[in-house]
């Protein structure tokens, strides 16, 4: 849209990916489970495996929540940034599409939450 | 013969006509340079009237009264021990996001009024505006004398300008005044004198200030009164201004309109902070936030905009959403404080029961539902010890820079509302349509936004760790965690012995 100012803008893209020392961000949101009362955000290398999101990454910070032990990983549902997705395990975040500032969203079937109530 | 005394009318004919002239060494447009770059056409600044016709010497006659009242009551609560007559130390987590989050509003609002007193063509609207930058310089300092007692026997009040610009939840106000104050003047004054001070000023005042004199808080409400006569002067120059515009030129009307929806979300979404407050960290609440909504937005704000509706002005966008979002987002902004405690500057504790009841008796359709259980099952976690606060940095709105907390409150309440657009390749998320739409109109603008997780990560918040950027933020250890256990509740426990009020929790 129009640029109402009245120097114009500096270019100043504050959270281009080159200013996260080799990392890029990836925010990791669990539906479902609003404990935790918003996605997650990471500086992860793109090079990362998936495997090493779910393993490493993801239990620091959802492992306190009862459900995340019980999870089966085969059956997870995976949302990459509004599409479903099936991640290769295997391959980096980069190779699976992963890019900077992208949202992960996982949804886990059966699990509801604490007591049911999708917390 | 002495000159006869001239009449407070002509005085102030004096004052705001007199002042200004047509420049003839230098162009208008040199020497107020500011004035036409946002599209705004005024034809005739001298159709600007100041519905108080306030002149200097009378100002400064009536300011001085309020000061020397003010200050007497300052001394006298600080002689008499007047901290100790509060229903409990808990609330001074309310006077800990006041003074960290909204004093330094006041004193950026006094930037904003220096500018415009300054910038704007008119003279009678320059000196409007120079006044209302001493008001506001006033209320940021009594504001930190009338807290400062507090600062000697509490945690968490000792350096809130140095926390206003790195503080996580900080950088929610930070960024809404500074998006005004790097506005033009126009948009600027809409922000904050109409859609801040006129539209949702009650909003923030009624429960700090009522909050406060439920709560044994005289330093602050005295501050309220003190205040309240210099915001009822804004509120009038907030509708004054827009009249204004809206008569000079129907052009006017379509830029006012957009930044009236815009500095409404913005402003709405800064009292999520306010809200939570509201419900959650008074000891006794006046009102509900829900109520608070219903009585000055859906009823004074629907009144209000009925009136501006001969000019073609309309409600702001998404205020129906703004609505429907009252059941829920006190409850939502209070649960993500209490899950990241550890890193609050403030006290966080959980409801207790009657706390929950009332809650219960003020959100029948949405507490006990959707956030009664999260609440229980905390309490559970800390009576059995295993209580942690959670492990990682959230995903932030990149306009509001709130945590991307709010829901789809009218399809389901437990789904996270999550908006996204991209920009230059870059991806860009919100936790509203209000926000992305505000980002979308002027991308250039929130690109640069300093979101403070994105900051940490980016290693410029003193280092990586929790203690550091605590560190950083000069934030002391105790000033963060629950209230239960703290210096605040020992010296609390010290003077008053049982703790009533929160021992359940």
């Amino acid at each position: 849209m129009a640029i109402i100012a009245k120097d114009g803008y500096v270019d100043n893209v504050r959270d281009r990916v080159e200013n996260f020392h080799g990392n890029q961000l990836v925010y990791v949101g669990w539906d479902d489970h609003l404990l935790f009362s918003a996605a997650w955000a990471f500086p992860l290398p793109p090079e990362m495996p998936f495997q090493g999101l779910v393993s490493e990454v993801m239990p620091g910070s959802f492992n306190d929540h009862p459900d995340f032990k019980k999870i089966d990983w085969t059956s997870v549902e995976w949302v990459l940034d509004g599409k479903r997705f099936s991640p290769d395990m295997d391959k980096s975040l980069k190779d699976n599409g992963v890019g900077h500032k992208s949202l992960i969203r996982f949804k886990t079937p059966g699990l509801t939450g604490i007591n049911g109530t999708r917390l | 013969m002495p000159a006869k005394k001239l009449n407070l009318r002509k005085r102030y004919e004096l004052l705001t006509r007199g002042m200004g002239w047509e420049t003839t060494y230098q162009k208008m447009d040199d020497v107020f340079p500011y004035d036409s770059f946002e599209g705004i056409k005024i034809t005739d600044w001298d159709k600007w009237e100041d519905p108080f016709r306030l002149t200097m010497d009378s100002y400064w006659k009536f300011q001085a009264e309020k000061e020397k009242k003010l200050y007497a009551v300052i001394d006298s609560f600080a002689q008499n021990n007047g901290q100790t007559n509060l229903a409990c130390a808990s609330y001074l987590s309310a006077i800990k996001l006041f003074i960290t989050g909204v004093t330094p509003l006041e004193y950026g609002a006094h930037r904003g009024f220096a500018h415009l007193g300054r910038h704007f063509r008119g003279d009678g609207a320059r000196i409007a505006c120079q006044m209302q930058a001493i008001d506001e310089l006033r209320h940021a300092q009594t504001q930190v004398h009338t807290i400062s007692h507090y600062n000697k026997h509490f945690s968490g009040l000792h350096d809130p300008f140095h926390q206003f610009d790195r503080v996580w939840y900080l950088s929610v106000p930070k960024s809404f005044v500074e998006d005004a104050m790097s506005s033009g003047p126009f948009e600027f004054i809409t922000s904050i004198s109409f859609a801040f001070e006129y539209v949702l000023t009650n909003l923030l005042f009624v429960p700090f200030m009522s909050g406060a004199a439920y709560n044994g808080d005289m330093a602050t409400v005295t501050f309220g009164f003190s205040a309240q006569s210099d915001e009822s002067r804004h509120m009038t120059l907030g509708l004054e201004i827009i009249k204004f515009m809206l008569e000079q030129h129907e052009d006017n009307l379509p830029i006012i309109q957009r930044w009236m929806d815009k500095h409404f979300w913005r402003a709405y979404r800064l009292l999520a902070l306010v809200a939570a407050m509201q419900d959650y960290m008074l000891t006794n609440s006046p009102m509900s936030w829900k109520e608070a909504w219903d009585v000055y937005f859906v009823e004074n704000g629907g009144a209000l905009f009925e009136d501006l509706s001969r000019y073609g002005l309309k409600m702001p966008k998404y205020h129906e959403l703004a609505t429907a979002e009252s059941d829920h987002i006190s409850h939502q902004v209070w649960s993500v404080f209490c899950s990241l405690g550890n890193a609050t500057g403030f006290h966080t504790f959980l409801p207790t029961e009657e706390k929950m009841d009332w809650l219960s008796e003020k959100y029948p359709d949405t507490f006990d539902k959707y956030y009664r259980p999260r609440f229980e099952y905390w309490a559970e976690q800390k009576k059995a010890g295993t209580f942690e606060y959670q492990k990682g940095l959230p995903q932030l709105c990149q306009v509001c820079q709130i945590p991307m907390v709010f829901t789809e409150v009218q399809t389901d309440p437990m789904q996270i509302s999550y908006r996204v657009t991209e920009h230059g390749g870059d991806k860009y998320h919100f936790c509203s349509d209000g926000c992305k739409d505000i980002f979308e109109f002027e991308p250039e603008k929130y690109v640069q936004a300093w979101l403070p997780v994105h900051q940490i990560y980016q290693g410029n918040c003193g280092g990586p760790t929790l203690p550091e950027v605590l560190d950083w933020y000069k934030f002391k250890p105790e000033d963060s965690g629950d209230y239960i256990g703290s210096k605040d509740y020992q010296r609390w426990q010290e003077w008053k012995g049982a703790d009533k009020k929160v021992k359940q929790a």
